[in-house]
């Protein structure tokens, strides 16, 4: 399975170009018990990458890592060449922009605070906002398609718009690589293949994305690359086409499909049985 | 023509630096300073003897060595003592505390993200108040606030150890250690008041457990100033870093903090401070707690505005609760503890109501 691990990332990038993501042998237990077990993957530049995988098999876990949040036991994640455990904390916050699941605040909070919140690792810690943040602060929430809720109160967000305002506190970071964790949890349909949308296109203007996923068939429609986990290992990696095959599928999730072609993108569609 | 020697300002805010100031603070931290400043010289003019401004302000400059040089004659010995010796360091220490628990309050409450967080929270004020009953019900006062400080630091590094020995510093654990410290501290205070507690010490014992700077000297200035301002001062400066917990620990450390270090440098901070205020006032409640939820409904909950003028505002809730405790039942007082539960604890319940606070 390694070897067809190795297989798949190698024919994703492109020769020569700068490299993206590279996880390198990142192993993490906790209480004694191995969570991320020996994780080589990539995730192109400039791509969306899903990382897949059943509940618990270490998907959340390996972002964490990746975003430098828990450190790893052992192994390396490497960004643009560069191992990002040797960069300093906050420097690291200007390159890499961990989106968790169900971030909420305590307080009342204005949506624009909240995305300004990403400007922090771009500032002195004694400085407050200045107009150039607040200008970014207001394009990131542009950039997800929120611009006119800047005023509004984050609690008064549906589901799906406060996942948006997240991406774009991200986005308020500047990042290169963006850490997505099951952004797309809870939210109905439409909320589902907007923020789908929405990683396709920061992926094409450049930033490149990794999002833990838990719908396969989102991740076969939009991803460009997918990673498959099952319980902490590698078992799949490549393009959509090359990983979510029968054979896998039942390997890791223990169920039967058929793996038909959506007929107006001539992406996979799984069909289970 | 008129000859504009003036600079005429900038034409456009583009030539403005970058680094603009927020215009709310420009508005609101003068006028938080203009009210704390009238809220004192209000305060010393409060009381039994009839005092002015005038006289307020005759006998601060008499004793700041000002009298010759601007012709001022000093106030008669009796009125001169009421404001330099009574009024001006009960009221300034009042002011110091106030400042010092409500900027506290929000630290707590950001770093343990609990709004019901306050500075007593690791067990502090049970700490100090155990310290406090040993020396009282022993008749030592004079090393009062000593004890009461010694107690404090005992009470918080008994919750961090508990905090730590659980694992990860969380929130919670810590807000769970600091109840198990204090509930232990408060049980062994009560048996000291039950066992050798008898007349007047009870009394005093009683109005130190609820808060009082009826007592305050210089000295007591001297302390919960240095304490606000130097400790007071670094916590008011820490917006950036409290807003970054607004989503939690992970998106903390994702915005490029160092949590755990982070949270330990700010609660050995919230304990110096409290433990230098409760030294000298003893464990005053709700200023902590009902200030910052106040204050933020004034300024949202990023915490660069938030911080000083909880710190303004709390200063002179303070001036101005223990001013109701030394006059409403004169001669007789009330510690003034009682008239911050009397006032906080509705408003705390309106702020609640409302349901914009927590």
């Amino acid at each position: 399975m390694r070897d067809r691990t190795t297989d798949g990332t190698s024919r994703v990038a492109a020769p020569g170009s700068t490299p993206g993501l590279e996880v390198a042998r990142v192993r993490w237990s906790v209480a004694g018990r191995l969570i991320v077990d020996d994780v080589d993957c990539t995730a192109p530049p400039g791509a969306f990458t899903g990382l897949l995988g059943p509940n618990g098999s270490g998907k959340s876990s390996l972002l964490r890592l990746v975003a430098g949040i828990t450190v790893p036991d052992a192994g390396t994640a490497a960004f643009a060449g560069t191992d990002l455990a040797s960069v300093r904390r906050r420097e690291r916050a200007r390159r890499v922009a961990f989106v968790e699941q169900e971030a909420a605040a305590e307080t009342p909070l204005r949506v624009l605070d909240a995305v300004l919140l990403g400007r922090i690792p771009h500032r002195s810690l004694l400085a407050g906002d200045t107009d150039a943040d607040r200008h970014l602060a207001r394009e990131a929430l542009a950039r997800v398609g929120m611009a006119e809720f800047a005023d509004r109160s984050l609690a008064t967000l549906s589901g799906g718009e406060r996942q948006r305002v997240h991406v774009a506190r991200a986005l308020a970071q500047e990042p290169s690589l963006l850490l997505l964790d099951e952004p797309t949890n809870h939210l109905d349909v439409a909320a589902q293949l907007a923020t789908m949308t929405l990683a396709r296109k920061l992926a094409a203007d450049g930033v490149t994305v990794l999002a833990a996923l838990h719908d396969l068939n989102l991740a076969a429609a939009a991803c460009d690359h997918v990673v498959m986990l099952d319980a902490g290992r590698v078992v799949a990696a490549g393009s959509v086409k090359e990983v979510l095959v029968p054979a896998v599928i039942e390997q890791v999730y223990g169920v039967r499909c058929d793996v038909l072609e959506h007929p107006a993108t001539g992406r996979p569609v799984l069909a289970f049985s | 023509m008129p000859t504009t020697t003036t600079p005429t300002p900038a034409p456009t805010t583009a030539a403005a630096p970058a680094r603009r100031r927020d215009p709310r603070a420009a508005v609101w931290v003068p006028a938080a300073l203009v009210v704390l400043v009238a809220s004192v010289v209000g305060s010393v003019m409060v009381g039994a003897a009839d005092l002015g401004a005038a006289d307020v302000g005759r006998t601060l400059v008499t004793h700041l060595g000002l009298g010759g040089l601007l012709g001022v004659e000093p106030l008669p010995a009796l009125q001169d003592a009421t404001i330099w010796e009574l009024r001006m360091p009960r009221v300034l220490t009042a002011a110091a505390v106030g400042a010092g628990l409500a900027v506290c309050g929000v630290v707590m409450q950001a770093l343990t993200r609990n709004p019901l967080a306050d500075p007593y929270l690791l067990g502090l004020s049970s700490g100090a108040s155990f310290g406090a009953v040993l020396v009282l019900g022993a008749g030592v006062a004079l090393l009062l606030p000593l004890a009461a400080f010694v107690g404090a630091l005992a009470a918080l590094a008994a919750a961090l150890l508990l905090a730590r020995a659980m694992g990860v510093m969380t929130p919670t654990r810590i807000v769970l250690a600091g109840l198990a410290v204090s509930q232990l501290a408060a049980a062994a205070t009560s048996f000291v008041v039950f066992w050798s507690a008898q007349g007047d010490a009870y009394r005093d014992i009683l109005s130190w457990l609820m808060g009082s700077v009826a007592r305050s000297t210089w000295t007591s200035v001297a302390i919960a100033g240095v304490a606000v301002l130097v400790v007071g001062g670094l916590l008011a400066s820490t917006g950036s870093v409290l807003d970054a917990f607004t989503f939690g620990d992970t998106a903390a450390a994702g915005l490029g903090l160092d949590v755990q270090r982070t949270r330990w440098v700010l609660l050995v901070g919230v304990a110096l401070l409290t433990g230098a205020l409760v030294s000298v006032s003893g464990a005053i409640g709700f200023v902590g707690l009902t200030l910052p939820h106040a204050v933020r409904m004034l300024t949202g909950a990023r915490h660069r505005l938030l911080l000083p003028l909880a710190g303004l505002f709390g200063a002179s809730f303070l001036v101005w609760a223990d001013t109701i405790a030394r006059t409403v039942f004169a001669p007789r007082e009330l510690p003034v503890g009682i008239v911050t539960a009397a006032i906080g604890a509705p408003v705390f319940a309106v702020l609640l109501w409302r349901g914009k606070a927590v």
